[in-house]
């Protein structure tokens, strides 16, 4: 069954888009990530124009991260107080990002950028998460426990706040370090950043995996909230129709999602996303790299492919 | 006999008269052959479940004069979406990683064009009738001031990656011509059609010259649901955009909660 998008000026198989939501909804509610960084690629490949596909994105992911946080927050897993904070970082982040975004747009090249953003990112991002996490399940199965938590510069900044859900006792201006940069990126890459967010949460502050999750989710909702008015406000290329296919699929897979990410334990999640991370880096990396068969791409109204 | 020999007299009085200033513009012979143009449907509406449309164009011969011996009639068809500028970019290798480069402007381009012909394109319609009419793809795209070298290549490259999207079509053979008279063609309009106004233009021709031609509008427009949230999205976006909103929340809010029950 086809269904021909107001806004992207398309048609599309219905069933297509609800498998893609679904497929994107596991994912965020297993990993904590709102999954544009996969779902925007993939709504290009449908032949979705990539303004409309960057900014229903941002659409959808609001809708499976507020199913997939309310599932955490009866399971308490959510740290409202660094939701909070992360947050207000976040937002003053993704406001310098928009700027940021436009600056760039000007000066041409905007996509190549992004697309390096992507492969640069995910390619740390994901290598450290898989050495990392390869290291502990080693570890844990010769019967030794981590560090849990370390105490380096972090700790010696002023401004403590006790944040209980996730039993730290820290400066709140990590948090909100953490959340502008991922505000900024997420701008520029068009998506939530719980990719970013969620590692940066473990390692730099020193989260407890089980309430990460949550916590990043919660911030995402926001983020992309801000981004979906933006984008309609703006560029008017949120699609209603598209963002309705992918929730209807996106909310029934974020409570799979969770589901499954409850029976999993905390060494094999990572594991899976550090894997998932390095595979989209890789492909993204290739279609840099290796030469496409097609040299030409036609932009319609400054939006290029 | 007495009227059909008025006719003809008629046809010859008034085609000598009319000769001289119709040669000016399509040539000699015009006014002899014309075209009665119908169309299946003259609009066509995008509602949601729009999977792309069908259009029969056919019509007719008018002639006040015997049907030349030769050369045969030719017909071609042609239907073209809104014209819009495009920007075509060529991407190159830097530094190891592929990169647009030089971007040609195309000032004129048209969404969808279709071109429909009752035999080879080359012989139904010399060069210069082309040129004059603009009816062939490369001779419908208007590219004036490029500052790139070679940029022939930018424009063959946009009527090759629109060719393969199914957006620009020649279709040779076609149209079907009965009696060099009546003729038919079907056109098919794809799924991921933009709004506008579809010029349909029809060329009756004989060996490559054009001896009449007529056009008509096909009016594309999208209806109900898809035209009003169209409009929203243009005319109130803040309005749109906590539209969309509000249903992601309530369709995550929604999804949890059924959740929830099913599980307990």
């Amino acid at each position: 069954m086809q269904l021909y998008l107001p806004i992207a000026e398309v048609s599309v198989s219905l069933f297509l888009l609800l498998g893609l939501g679904v497929m994107v909804g596991i994912l965020s509610g297993m990993f904590g990530v709102g999954g544009g960084f996969l779902i925007t690629p993939l709504l290009f490949f449908l032949g979705i124009p990539p303004a409309v596909a960057v900014a229903t994105g941002a659409n959808q992911i609001v809708a499976s991260s507020v199913s997939a946080v309310l599932a955490h927050l009866r399971r308490k897993t959510v740290d409202l107080k660094m939701g909070t904070v992360l947050l207000v970082g976040g937002l003053g982040g993704s406001g310098v990002g928009v700027w940021l975004f436009n600056y760039l747009k000007e000066a041409g090249q905007v996509d190549l950028l992004v697309r390096l953003c992507y492969v640069v990112f995910l390619g740390i991002i994901g290598g450290l998460m898989l050495i990392e996490s390869l290291r502990a399940l080693l570890n844990a199965q010769k019967g030794k426990r981590g560090k849990r938590k370390s105490h380096g510069w972090v700790h010696g900044l002023p401004f403590t706040m006790r944040f209980r859900a996730s039993g730290l006792y820290i400066s709140a201006i990590p948090p909100l370090l953490v959340g502008a940069a991922v505000g900024v990126l997420a701008a520029i890459m068009g998506v939530g950043g719980g990719f970013i967010m969620v590692p940066a949460m473990i390692y730099l502050l020193g989260m407890p995996t089980k309430v990460v999750v949550g916590t990043s989710l919660f911030q995402i909702i926001f983020v992309t909230a801000f981004t979906t008015i933006m984008h309609a406000v703006t560029t008017q290329t949120v699609d209603i129709f598209l963002a309705l296919a992918l929730i209807c699929g996106g909310v029934v897979g974020a409570q799979i999602g969770t589901a499954l990410g409850s029976r999993l334990k905390a060494e094999q999640l990572r594991i899976l996303l550090a894997l998932l991370v390095c595979a989209v880096c890789v492909k993204l990396g290739l279609d840099l790299v290796i030469e496409p068969t097609e040299l030409y791409v036609i932009s319609q109204e400054g939006a290029p492919e | 006999m007495t009227p059909l020999r008025r006719l003809l007299a008629a046809a010859a009085l008034w085609s000598a008269a009319a000769l001289p200033a119709a040669a000016q513009e399509t040539g000699e012979g015009a006014g002899a052959e014309s075209v009665v143009l119908g169309l299946s449907q003259d609009s066509v509406s995008i509602s949601t479940d729009f999977d792309g449309s069908e259009i029969l164009v056919y019509g007719a011969v008018k002639r006040e004069v015997p049907i030349p011996a030769d050369p045969p009639l030719e017909v071609v068809v042609t239907v073209s979406g809104p014209f819009v500028p495009i920007t075509v970019y060529r991407k190159e290798r830097r530094f190891g990683i592929w990169v647009n480069t030089d971007a040609v402007e195309i000032d004129l381009a048209p969404s969808f064009y279709a071109v429909a012909t009752s035999g080879p394109f080359d012989s139904v319609l010399s060069n210069v009738e082309d040129l004059r009419h603009s009816v062939s793809v490369p001779r419908a795209i208007r590219s004036v001031g490029a500052r790139v070298e070679n940029a022939q290549a930018f424009t063959e490259a946009a009527i090759r990656i629109r060719d393969e999207a199914g957006l620009y079509q020649l279709l040779e053979g076609a149209v079907h011509v009965r009696e060099e008279t009546l003729f038919s063609t079907r056109i098919r309009l794809p799924a991921n059609l933009t709004e506008g106004n579809y010029a349909t233009r029809i060329f009756l021709t004989r060996g490559g010259r054009v001896i009449g031609d007529t056009s008509s509008m096909i009016d594309v427009r999208k209806v109900g649901l898809e035209r009003w949230l169209y409009n929203l999205s243009r005319d109130l976006p803040l309005v749109y955009g906590l539209l969309s909103l509000t249903l992601a929340i309530v369709a995550g809010w929604g999804a949890s909660t059924a959740f929830r029950y099913m599980r307990n």
